[in-house]
């Protein structure tokens, strides 16, 4: 609630008071300031989230770890603001972040309508719903007449008056501003079922009291683009944006690995030549150093290694590649090419 | 004449130096220079939103909302519903939400106020200790508990606890009967109709007959008998004659929950518990300050004059202490208003919690909301204190 209410005011001042950015603008500030600030979820397990220690990881938190490493050759360099649905937009158009890197949906009016653009989509997922076992439910279809524990501010609520208005079928709402306490609620018993992205509902499935007492239906019952947000106008920042995740896939797809970035360098392939600058000037036409890319594959790694250490099956989460394979092997992720 | 008026006329001075034209020079430049700074702000603002590509103007109250909401006063679906109406529900949820505080909080305020007064040690005790332990516990915290501690206790829906006369409770909520109405129910209106004019004409005529002659009349049996015994035999005869104006609809079974009937959400029932017992705590102090302050010679006089300890408070401490009590009371009421807002923390759909929510949310128009948001709790109060104050005028001493 004050987070949300220092959002807004500040959202609400800058919007009185300032003038309009120049180009190169995020660029120039985030390298003065000597640090990129990241609008992170609040904590979602895989995604980000900080640990004790206050360190974030996930697979959001790593897109911005290799924006800071491509432009500061430092990882660390990133303060992580965490941000609930309701809160994060406003914080981007305000200037409160630089990147809003928090399983957030492109939709049109977003687009449009925010003043942000959606350089890239990190992971392609969809809605999906979670009930108690013992309710004896294997199908979306037969939650007619149900409550349904949801976040206010999300794609999530708007899809889910979609799919029951489409199904005809009835049932009660319960929105929370927190995905702490919707979650909370849900565990309580409030709610039958919990609905959210897919990959957040494998993520807070880990937090209720006894997780194998839950299972995930198998409908999804929407499309879910979830990717980093930038302020529209500044379109250098969001080439940044987009090149970072590109430089990703692309060295997945080459076989360019945290590990054997630095032997790579010398390597005769045209295309990881280009990507590791050591052929053409691609990191200075985005305002960067040449080696750029290998800055991010060095401290971050390729795109397969974060999913698989973040969600994938290096991590609690276990989940499948999917959607999100490289397009190489039947996914929707592809790296459009350097060059 | 006209020498007399230049006689008395002080010396002619320059209008510029006049303190009363200066005054007023100064107070219109001040109020200018205020237009203009809010004309700048708005026309910047416009401005830059425009460059941002953020969407502006309050033509997004027409949009289709396309969310559901819990609780709904007036007729509201994501399919037709806009974000305009949704601003309705919002209101009106909070609206009702304060209404019904206001009035339980009075209640049991008043109820504690005097209990702290009693002179039996535990009533006045425990009476102190639910003042000290609920104003000092943060209100948040208090609805957190009560939420989570009414959730907590609740039935699943399948286990719901059945209270009888149609009652049930689960975590879901508390379910009652729904009645509908009748054909032959404007004659039961009719019926309470009467029954209320003739308990406002027969309380006339009691009081006039007190004032000429000292007799007193059962108001309260008679207004009992106008107001309850009337209707109800009403009902009994038309139910007699086949034609019952109100039936019930009692909730049944469902797959996932009860259907049918009434539902109260336990987010209602939390807030309404926290924002009541909350406030009371206040009002009781307010209430004891305002007794206390009217002078004991009162109370001993009204005892010699043969008034017993109830009559005595009704009839002469109470009036007195409520012209204590009424100023502070409102801010009470006001502050009750505004705490409903706090309904955020535990998803009961308020202005706040629908409209700086998710209708913030969804359409990003953030200073639109805003502004209309805070509008609206600036009329809120200013209604409810022009209110208390002609209360207050009629409460006060009257001079004779
Ligand atoms: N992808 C959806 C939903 C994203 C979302 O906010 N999901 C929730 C539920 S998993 C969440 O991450 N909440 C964390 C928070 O608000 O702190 C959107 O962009 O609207």
């Amino acid at each position: 609630m004050k987070k949300a209410l220092v959002s807004i005011a500040f959202g609400l001042t800058a919007s009185l008071f300032a003038t309009g950015a120049s180009a190169q603008a995020t660029l120039n500030s985030v390298k003065q300031k000597g640090f990129l600030t990241c609008g992170s979820n609040t904590g979602l397990a895989g995604f980000g989230q900080p640990d004790a220690q206050g360190n974030w990881t996930g697979l959001d938190v790593d897109l911005c770890r290799a924006i800071a490493a491509a432009i500061f050759d430092d990882p660390t360099k990133v303060r992580f603001i965490p941000l609930a649905a309701k809160d994060r937009f406003t914080a981007l158009q305000s200037g409160e972040v630089d990147v809003l890197s928090r399983n957030s949906t492109a939709t049109m009016s977003r687009d449009t309508q925010l003043g942000l653009d959606f350089p890239v989509i990190n992971y392609f997922d969809g809605q999906g719903f979670m009930v108690r076992k013992k309710l004896g439910v294997s199908s979306a279809k037969e939650l007619n007449g149900a409550s349904i524990c949801t976040q206010q501010g999300t794609t999530t609520e708007l899809n889910l008056a979609d799919y029951f208005r489409a199904n005809n079928m009835k049932y009660e709402v319960v929105a929370f501003a927190t995905s702490d306490e919707t979650f909370k609620a849900y565990d309580a018993g409030r709610c039958d079922a919990f609905t959210t992205d897919a990959s957040g509902l494998y993520a807070e499935r880990l937090r209720a009291s006894a997780p194998d007492d839950h299972i995930v239906l198998p409908e999804i019952i929407s499309k879910e683009p979830l990717g980093p947000a930038v302020r529209h106008g500044d379109n250098n920042w969001g080439d940044i944006v987009r090149w970072v995740h590109n430089a990703m896939l692309n060295a997945e797809e080459l076989g360019v690995t945290k590990a054997n970035v630095e032997q790579m360098k010398t390597s005769t392939n045209p295309e990881i030549k280009r990507l590791l600058g050591t052929e053409g000037k691609f990191g200075e036409a985005i305002g960067l150093t040449n080696d750029w890319a290998v800055r991010v594959i060095k401290h971050v790694g390729n795109y397969g290694e974060s999913f698989e250490k973040n969600v994938g099956e290096g991590s609690r989460l276990k989940i499948k590649r999917g959607q999100n394979a490289l397009w190489t092997k039947g996914g929707l992720q592809y790296g459009i090419p350097v060059r | 004449m006209q020498t007399a008026v230049s006689q008395t006329s002080p010396p002619k001075k320059s209008f510029l130096y006049d303190p009363k034209v200066r005054g007023i020079f100064y107070q219109v430049v001040l109020v200018a220079a205020i237009i203009f700074l809010f004309y700048m702000a708005a026309t910047n603002a416009i401005e830059n939103l425009q460059r941002a590509k953020i969407a502006s103007g309050f033509g997004f109250l027409n949009n289709t909302a396309g969310f559901d909401i819990s609780q709904t006063l007036i007729q509201f679906s994501a399919a037709g519903g806009t974000y305009g109406d949704a601003f309705i529900v919002g209101l009106l949820n909070t609206l009702v939400v304060s209404a019904i505080g206001i009035f339980f909080t009075t209640f049991l305020g008043f109820l504690i106020g005097i209990a702290r007064l009693s002179k039996n040690w535990v009533v006045a005790n425990v009476a102190m200790v639910y003042v000290e332990v609920l104003r000092n516990v943060p209100l948040l915290v208090q609805l957190l508990f009560w939420y989570i501690a009414v959730l907590g206790a609740l039935p699943q829906p399948r286990n719901s606890l059945e209270m009888g006369a149609g009652f049930y409770l689960n975590s879901r909520g508390l379910f009652m009967a729904r009645p509908l109405w009748g054909d032959t129910i404007w004659v039961l209106v009719a019926v309470l109709a009467i029954g209320i004019v003739g308990t406002l004409l027969y309380r006339r005529w009691a009081k006039q007959q007190q004032e000429r002659t000292g007799r007193q009349s059962p108001v309260g049996k008679v207004a009992l008998a106008l107001l309850l015994g009337l209707p109800i035999l009403t009902w009994i005869l038309l139910a007699l004659l086949g034609t019952n104006p109100i039936t019930f609809e009692l909730p049944r079974k469902g797959t996932f929950n009860l259907t049918g009937g009434m539902q109260v959400l336990p987010e209602f029932v939390a807030l309404l518990l926290g924002l009541v017992t909350y406030t009371a705590a206040f009002i009781a102090e307010i209430v004891r300050a305002g007794i206390l302050a009217v002078s004991k010679g009162q109370t001993e006089a009204a005892g010699s004059l043969g008034l017993k300890p109830g009559q005595t408070l009704r009839l002469v401490v109470v009036p007195q202490a409520m012209r204590v009590i009424i100023p502070p009371l409102t801010s009470q009421y006001l502050n009750l208003t505004k705490n409903s807002s706090l309904a955020v923390a535990i998803g009961y759909p308020d202005l706040v919690q629908v409209f700086m929510g998710t209708v913030l949310n969804q359409t990003g128009q953030a200073i639109e909301v805003v502004v209309i948001t805070m509008g609206v709790y600036l009329t809120i109060s200013l209604v409810t204190s022009f209110f208390m104050n002609i209360y207050n005028r009629r409460m006060a001493i009257v001079e004779r």
